[in-house]
């Protein structure tokens, strides 16, 4: 599904953010990337939604190599990858429905299949209720659910999340890493960016440690011990 | 091809924009509307001086005498050669029986005794002549050369300073008002292309999001194109109403408080003037505003 080889990305003459990785996702896998500030964490999430270009080496997703992506079918490719931030870059003048409902209206589906697919999503992520909040009314739990209800109703194949729960409570943090696991279950490659140990360690996934841009640990589901 | 619904969601994000920005997009309306306002009056007051200017180009004619000698016939052949050249409007051939009763008339009213001791012998035999109309009056010196070089042609009657001064203004004229309607448009086309820069910024986190989940080049510019295109379509259909309101009344002002003007000038109605100028404001509007927001976006946002 997601296959780096190779893959090196400069920002700056000499300094990579990334050396030489190789990293292989199988599709429906449930994948932690950890790694402290600056051990190219973020390169990564970025190179795969083709925002940056790798100095050397090829990405493939979907079957896509990126360097031969033409620049006008980048929207179609994005399409097939959720992203949820830690962040979670909501609009704020809208409500629930119409933070939603813009993923689905910026790829021009039409006003009929938005009215049936965006109160469903919010069911899926227990946000049905509060479809008319703006986000300023919601927990930092809550608008993460609804940046989830988001990257996921275009139906992506994968799902790519920079820090989820990096401005969350505890509780709140382990209601979305539940969520992410269901996505997971149901079918979704999901990955995800965290600092958080702990969850790393509940979790039993796959992690892969970048330190420095280079892999230095890739575990199997189950096997992981920080 | 898009969607219908895109079309509708794009139309009312452009409407959301100038809302969002809504101060920057009050002074572009109001820059453009001063633009056009002015561009108003300056077409306003070219065309009725062309008006004028066509008015007085028709009434300049170059008269033509011949030789004593010629017959009737042999003027006429001469009249028939100069009539094929593209700097004649029109023509009329003066006998000298018609110049003898034209200048009866003119000198001799009220005395026709006076003129009657010349009834047999008409002074004004070798006064046959041509009134030639020019069709643009600066072309009347490559006319004057031409008729100059025909045989029979003895005496041509024409006047350079009148000639001149017309063609010479009319060209002014255009010059002024072309160099400061581009100025103005210039001015506009800096002003909508700085609404739509503050309306990216405005707009930046969401314009990411739309990227990230996959939204078209056209989605993402396109609202801001709508947006500068209203902004012109407002701020050139305002000024539109204003001056034709105004149109008549200035008109009528200056007919009344400057008769003198009366047998000199004749103003253009409203509906001659706002026949042109309407269209050329309505496109000047929508066209700035289009090319201002889409050098903005060239330059500001990357997609």
């Amino acid at each position: 599904m997601i296959t780096l080889s190779h893959v090196s990305k400069y920002y700056t003459e000499g300094i990579p953010a990334l050396n030489d990785v190789n990293i292989e996702i199988e599709e429906g896998e449930f994948v932690f990337i950890v790694g402290n500030s600056g051990s190219g964490k973020s390169t990564f999430l970025k190179l795969l939604t083709k925002e940056l270009e790798p100095s050397q080496g090829v990405i493939t997703v979907n079957g896509i190599n990126l360097k031969k992506l033409r620049r006008r079918r980048i929207p179609m490719y994005r399409r097939n990858i959720g992203m949820v931030y830690q962040d979670f870059r909501l609009l704020k003048d809208r409500n629930v429905y119409e933070n939603v409902a813009f993923a689905q209206r910026v790829i021009e589906m039409s006003p009929r299949q938005i009215k049936k697919d965006v109160p469903l999503m919010l069911s899926t992520v227990g946000l049905a209720a509060k479809y008319k909040s703006k986000p300023k009314e919601l927990s930092g739990g809550e608008q993460q659910r609804v940046a989830i209800a988001r990257a996921l109703i275009n139906k992506p194949k994968i799902l790519l999340a920079d820090e989820p729960t990096g401005n969350l409570d505890p509780d709140n943090a382990w209601d979305i890493m539940s969520l992410l696991d269901s996505i997971n279950a149901r079918g979704t490659t999901v990955v995800v960016v965290t600092h958080n140990m702990e969850i790393v360690k509940a979790m039993r996934k796959r992690v892969i440690t970048l330190k420095k841009g280079v892999v230095i640990d890739d575990t199997k589901a189950g096997e992981w011990n920080a | 091809m898009h969607k219908l619904s895109t079309y509708i969601y794009t139309l009312k994000q452009g409407i959301v924009n100038i809302g969002k920005n809504k101060m920057f997009s009050l002074a572009s309306v109001a820059t453009m509307a001063a633009c056009i306002f002015l561009f108003g009056i300056f077409y306003s007051i070219v065309s009725n001086f062309q008006s004028i200017v066509k008015d007085a180009e028709e009434k300049v004619a170059i008269t033509v005498f011949f030789d004593e000698e010629l017959t009737e016939d042999e003027i006429k052949e001469i009249g028939d050669r100069i009539s094929k050249r593209s700097e004649v409007k029109k023509m009329v051939y003066i006998s000298p029986e018609q110049a003898w009763e034209d200048y009866k008339e003119k000198y001799f009213e009220g005395n026709e005794a006076l003129s009657a001791g010349f009834e047999e012998d008409n002074p004004l035999a070798n006064s046959a002549n041509y009134q030639i109309y020019l069709s643009d009056v600066s072309k009347q010196a490559s006319l004057v050369k031409y008729i100059k070089q025909q045989d029979g042609v003895r005496q041509i009657n024409k006047s350079d300073v009148v000639a001149n001064t017309l063609s010479d203004f009319n060209k002014l004229l255009g010059y002024i008002s072309a160099a400061i309607i581009i100025i103005l448009l210039l001015v506009a086309v800096f002003l909508i292309s700085n609404t739509i820069m503050v309306g990216i910024n405005v707009r930046k986190d969401e314009i990411a999001i739309m990227k990230l989940i996959g939204a078209t080049d056209f989605l993402v510019k396109e609202p801001f194109i709508i947006e500068g295109v209203l902004i012109g379509l407002v701020g050139s259909a305002i000024p539109l109403g204003i001056l034709y309101l105004m149109y008549g009344r200035i008109i009528t002002y200056i007919m009344e408080h400057f008769i003198f003007l009366n047998n000199i000038m004749k103003f253009l109605p409203a509906n001659t003037i706002f026949k042109m100028l309407t269209p050329i404001s309505l496109i000047l509007g929508v066209g700035i505003g289009y090319v201002g927001s889409k050098i903005t976006l060239r330059k500001h946002l990357k997609v």
